[in-house]
């Protein structure tokens, strides 16, 4: 490998001299450290290199070192139940080599060398195998099967293969094309900045369950699909993430924490062991993946870090699994991009990001869908993309958001004036959107209930005839509104506080399946249609109001999974309301 | 042997140029000694082949170009640290000021730091008692937390900050806090108000103290928070100790950041801070923790004043971005005489709900805050709601609601400077408010604790009631 030198240091950016085959996005490693950075331009003899570590200590005359290879990830057994940092460092394996404070120049794998994993062969000596097909499996957890395939752009007969107990690095077949033998292990490397082949892309359809309200039932995603969650600074982006991360009925979680908060990730990796997966009764641990490069650590890192969790999580569909990604915060990789260009003394576009912010944005949610995957069996896999984002000051319209919104197809709006009344998920239902409405309605008519798509589409009229009639009380006050009006308005309040709004660190209402969902909406409408009904007979609208049956609607959202059944009861308790005193009062 | 060089090219507000430099390193640490012989330092912020850029924490005042002297100290800027730093009074670059003895350093450590490895972080969630209801019942700082404090110029931050320093304690654990308490850019007597409420309460003996005045030099409050926490967490990590680190005034600490990065013409961000501010502060903010395996703990209050009371400037902004929630002083309630004027609708501890609850605070807690919160928030919309309409125009469940808010801001967030209220005392309170509002609305809380904590205070009030409905009568 070829040596140079470094000619320049402004923080995170180094200029390295004296190289001539390096190439864009080649690793490299600078310094005595040798620590780990990226060719990110080239000029005549200069090669701009962001380093992934700390640079305080290097100066001009240090080596830099080229490796030849793109920045990559090792993927084979091994990745669930990590936390990696922005490079696939494993930070455990740090902590037990360096202690409880990252220091620099520190190397480990990403997949541990020593491990040996039960490797049970499903091709046989003999078949004709290519990209993608599978060769064997390991049981990697408890609940997640690890195919073990072709990589990509590898072919040929299969002249032996083993089964038993192998390390990554063992070979567990050999391949056979035009006289040249080719040895597979469990591992391979994949660049990250380029996305992992697929045979097809294909529209998705089926909704991701995230056991949360105010997404399933009224702004769903798709499997495959993209989101976003913009809000300021304390309005719940992280909880929501966290929540997709436990409750959604993907099988493999990626969640990358970009420039957040340390405590955020310690939260994750103290609870996920503990917690049980509702559809598997497995912890949630043993099909998550963390990618933890913390606001505090090194910047360029973090600009990587996103890629290393996508380049993982496309690992996971091309075995066929449903995917779901979180990436918390898209708004830090921005900033780092920003910081680098500014010290390429690029010329910066608006508020000083660089102008090719819009296409990278899209070129990362882009990597998110359902495909087909790369093989002769005909699996699907898919993986479906949620990204935070951290508008300064709240606003929408800064470059970011904006890039971000038009890309991905679902927009959860976090509001502050919602986070402060404690309305939690404090996603404005007005504003949000998602445009896979169509796909998922087919399944839960076919799922769910072939009600669910009326009902919702009803309480989303009174959610937005509520905010014109708040006006009006605004102006004239609440004595200009009819009765029906005023039944409105407290139906509305029902759906908003008994319905959307859904306690993340409650045992019970954390998690609602799609069924309860339903249910739970049908009994608040219901009771809505049944009040109309009764006004129309004449009783006093106090009466409706002061029912105590409200009271137990109120706590609907407490009644666990297994006490369904007391939703149908309470159906049935609402459309004998008001009867009795109906006729009392007459 | 330090490199020495007299070939300072460009003074450009607090950046200087030095040319024809061999073997500097990014970050490296500088002497300057000045024609008059005055010493001050600065770092590396650039390097090329042959010249740096130097940051010089005392200012340029008094450098010219053809005497000054520039020395390579051949290492990053350090901190001498060794326990008898505790109760003594530095400046922003770590030199003693109170005229005691200078500090024979045990060890020396790099002012940056290191991150911590978020693997070996331990959650924070030991409740810290304040004794100040707006921040235990509803908004409760944890051991290891950050949890900053936005205030404005002319609101009573320093007598809260000091009420919190003063009156912290874990609960059910025999554990003080030593403060770290670091000054930026506040006046003389703000900081003379701290120090002497330190030593009134001898509080002192186990505060370390470092102080950066608004006339001392603007750069140096660049460093001041790193030599501060990085004395933290020396406590904290080699010594055990609990810390409770106030860092006042952030504000000032950004604006020198701006400084310097205009001086550099960098593209400029939001008005005009650095584009890296994000950044930068969370090489400060995540310097608060606790380790696994580690008794000692880091506890940040920053304090910060909001310009023009804006919370969306990006000093409050990205700080908020960082931390675990935020305190926010209200001018409204300063101006109404509420002490403290805690607004606490959109304060926040983010990390409340692994710090409360039974075996913690209490059992109700939980449910208490957040019925305090919603109840609150549906009073203050009522009340705004009166004030265009007149009463008249309310529901009469509104009305009740509008003078809970009423009594909530009077008897709950309303508090003296020395009154400590236990915890069970504020969520007494807390419940005895509630009965104001009709059963019904109580949706937050559970059923089994409004009847064991909410109704010994219902037979007073129904007594009260039917009193009034005596002399109404
Ligand atoms: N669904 C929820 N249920 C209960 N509380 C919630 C919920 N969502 C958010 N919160 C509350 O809001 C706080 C802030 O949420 P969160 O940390 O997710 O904000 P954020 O948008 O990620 O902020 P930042 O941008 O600063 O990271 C939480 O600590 C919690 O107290
Ligand atoms: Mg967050």
């Amino acid at each position: 490998m070829e040596q140079g030198i470094i000619g320049k240091v402004s923080g995170p950016l180094v200029v390295a001299e004296g190289l001539t085959n390096a190439k864009m996005y080649d690793l490299v490693r600078v310094g005595k450290d040798r620590l780990m950075g990226e060719v990110i331009e080239i000029r005549g003899e200069s090669f701009s290199v962001q380093v992934y570590e700390e640079t305080i200590g290097l100066g001009p005359g240090d080596p830099v070192y080229t490796t030849g290879e793109a920045l990559s990830v090792e993927l084979g057994p091994g990745l669930l139940e990590s936390i990696y940092d922005g490079v696939q460092r494993p930070l455990n394996v740090l902590r037990d080599k360096v202690g409880d404070f990252i220091v620099r120049g520190v190397e480990a794998p990403g997949l541990n060398r020593e491990k040996k994993w039960e490797f049970k062969s499903v091709a046989k000596v003999g078949d004709e195998v290519a990209s993608g097909d599978i060769l064997g499996t390991v049981q990697e957890t408890t609940i997640i099967e690890h195919k073990v395939m072709v990589p990509p752009g590898i072919e040929g007969k299969i002249t032996k293969i083993n089964a038993g107990e192998f390390t990554v690095d063992d070979t567990v077949a050999v391949l056979e094309k035009d006289g040249q033998k080719k040895e597979i292990t469990m591992l391979q490397r994949w660049p990250v900045r380029r996305g992992r082949p697929y045979k097809d892309k294909l529209p998705p359809h089926t909704p991701l369950s995230t056991g949360q309200r105010v997404i399933d039932t009224f702004f769903p995603v798709a499997k495959g699909g993209t989101a976003c969650v913009p809000g300021p600074f304390g309005s719940g982006k992280t909880v929501i993430q966290h929540q997709i991360a436990k409750w959604a009925d993907a099988e493999i979680i990626i969640f990358i924490g970009c420039g957040e908060r340390g405590n955020e990730m310690t939260d994750v990796l103290m609870e996920f062991p503990e917690l049980k997966d509702p559809y598997s009764g497995e912890p949630l641990m043993k099909r998550t993946v963390l990618i933890a490069n913390t606001s505090n650590m090194p910047v360029a890192a973090r600009e990587a870090s996103v890629y290393t969790g996508i380049t993982i999580g496309e690992y996971f569909r091309d075995m066929g699994y449903s995917v779901a990604l979180q990436a918390d915060s898209t708004s830090r990789w921005a900033e780092a991009l920003r910081e680098i260009s500014g010290r390429l003394e690029e010329m910066p576009g608006e508020e000083g990001y660089p102008a090719y912010l819009g296409s990278r944005a899209a070129a990362f949610y882009e990597r998110a869908g359902r495909t087909s995957c790369l093989s002769k069996d005909d699996r699907e896999g898919s993986l479906t993309v949620v990204g935070a984002v951290s508008p300064p000051g709240g606003d929408l319209s800064e470059p970011v958001t904006q890039n971000t919104l038009r890309v991905v197809k679902v927009f959860w709006g976090l509001e502050d004036q919602l986070a402060y009344q404690r309305h939690f998920p404090a996603i404005n239902w007005l504003q949000s959107y998602s445009l896979y409405m169509e796909e998922v309605e087919d399944y839960w008519t076919k799922e769910v209930d072939p009600e669910f798509k009326k009902l919702r589409t009803d309480a989303m009229a009174i959610l937005q005839r509520e905010a014109e009639l708040k006006e009006i009380v605004r102006l004239v006050g609440v004595e200009a509104l009819s009765t029906n009006e005023r039944i409105l308005m407290e139906t509305a309040r029902s759906v908003r506080e008994d319905f959307l709004q859904q306690n993340a660190f409650h045992e019970v209402d954390t998690f609602t399946s799609l069924k309860k969902q339903f249910l739970m909406l049908k009994v608040i409408m219901h009771f809505h249609e049944v009040a109309l009904e009764a006004i129309e007979k004449g009783t006093n609208i106090k009466d409706i109001l002061e029912a105590p049956i409200r009271e137990r609607i109120s706590r609907i959202k407490f009644l666990e999974e297994k006490e369904i059944g007391k939703l149908k009861d309470l159906l049935k308790d609402i459309s004998s309301q008001f009867k009795a005193s109906r006729t009392g009062g007459e | 042997m330090p490199k020495e060089y007299m070939t300072i090219r460009d003074v450009v507000g607090p950046l200087l140029l030095v040319e024809k430099v061999t073997d500097v390193k990014y970050g490296e640490l500088v002497e300057l000694q000045f024609p008059d012989g005055s010493i001050s330092r600065g770092n590396v912020l650039e390097i090329t082949k042959d010249t740096a850029l130097i940051q010089s924490f005392e200012g340029t005042r008094g450098i010219n170009t053809t005497q000054t002297r520039v020395r390579f100290v051949g290492k990053g800027m350090e901190v001498g640290v060794s326990k008898d730093i505790v109760g003594r009074v530095f400046d922003g670059l770590g030199h003693t000021i109170d005229g005691g003895p200078e500090i024979i350093p045990e060890k020396r450590l790099s002012i940056y730091g290191e991150p911590m490895n978020p693997y070996s972080r331990d959650y924070p969630e030991d409740f810290i008692q304040t004794g100040i209801s707006a921040i235990d019942g509803l908004n409760p700082l944890v051991k290891g937390q950050k949890l900053p404090i936005f205030s404005g110029s002319g609101l009573p931050h320093p007598k809260l900050a000091a009420q919190i320093a003063r009156q912290s304690q874990v609960l059910g654990k025999d554990e003080e806090f030593a403060v770290v308490f670091c000054a930026m850019g506040i006046t003389f007597e703000e900081a003379n108000y701290f120090i002497s409420e330190f030593k009134r309460t001898a509080a002192i003996e186990k505060a370390v103290i470092f102080i950066n005045l608004a006339d001392d030099p603007a750069v140096e409050r660049i460093a001041a928070p790193r030599v501060a926490l990085t004395a933290a967490e020396y406590l904290a990590f080699d010594l055990d100790m609990h810390v409770l680190v106030i860092l006042t005034d952030m504000t000032y600490y950004c604006e020198a950041l701006r400084e310097v990065s205009a001086a550099r013409k960098e593209v400029p961000g939001r008005r005009g801070y650095p584009g890296y501010l994000y950044t930068d502060l969370a090489t400060i903010y995540e310097r608060a923790g606790k380790i696994k395996n580690k008794k000692g703990s880091i506890t940040q209050i920053p304090i910060l004043s909001m310009p023009e009371d804006d919370k969306t400037h990006p000093i409050p902004d990205l700080t908020g971005y960082i931390t675990e929630g935020q305190i926010i002083l209200s001018r409204d309630l300063h101006r109404k005489g509420i002490h403290p004027p805690i607004d606490v609708l959109p304060s926040l501890s983010r990390l409340k709900e692994k710090g409360i609850g039974p075996g913690k605070t209490r059992e109700d807690h939980s449910g208490v805050s957040n019925q305090l919160f919603a109840a609150y928030a549906r009073g203050k919309e009522a009340k705004e709601l009166a004030v265009i309409l007149g009463e008249a125009a309310l529901s009469d469940v509104d009305k009740k609601f509008a003078k809970f808010s009423e009594e909530f801001e009077q008897r709950f967030i309303q508090q003296g400077e020395f009154e400590n209220r236990s915890i069970e005392q504020t969520l007494d309170l807390g419940w005895e408010l509630l009965t104001h509002l009709p059963r019904a609305e109580l949706k937050r809380v559970r059923e089994e604790h409004i009847e064991k904590y909410m109704s010994k205070f219902m037979k007073e009030e129904s007594k009260e009631e039917k009193e009034l409905e005596e002399v109404k009568s």
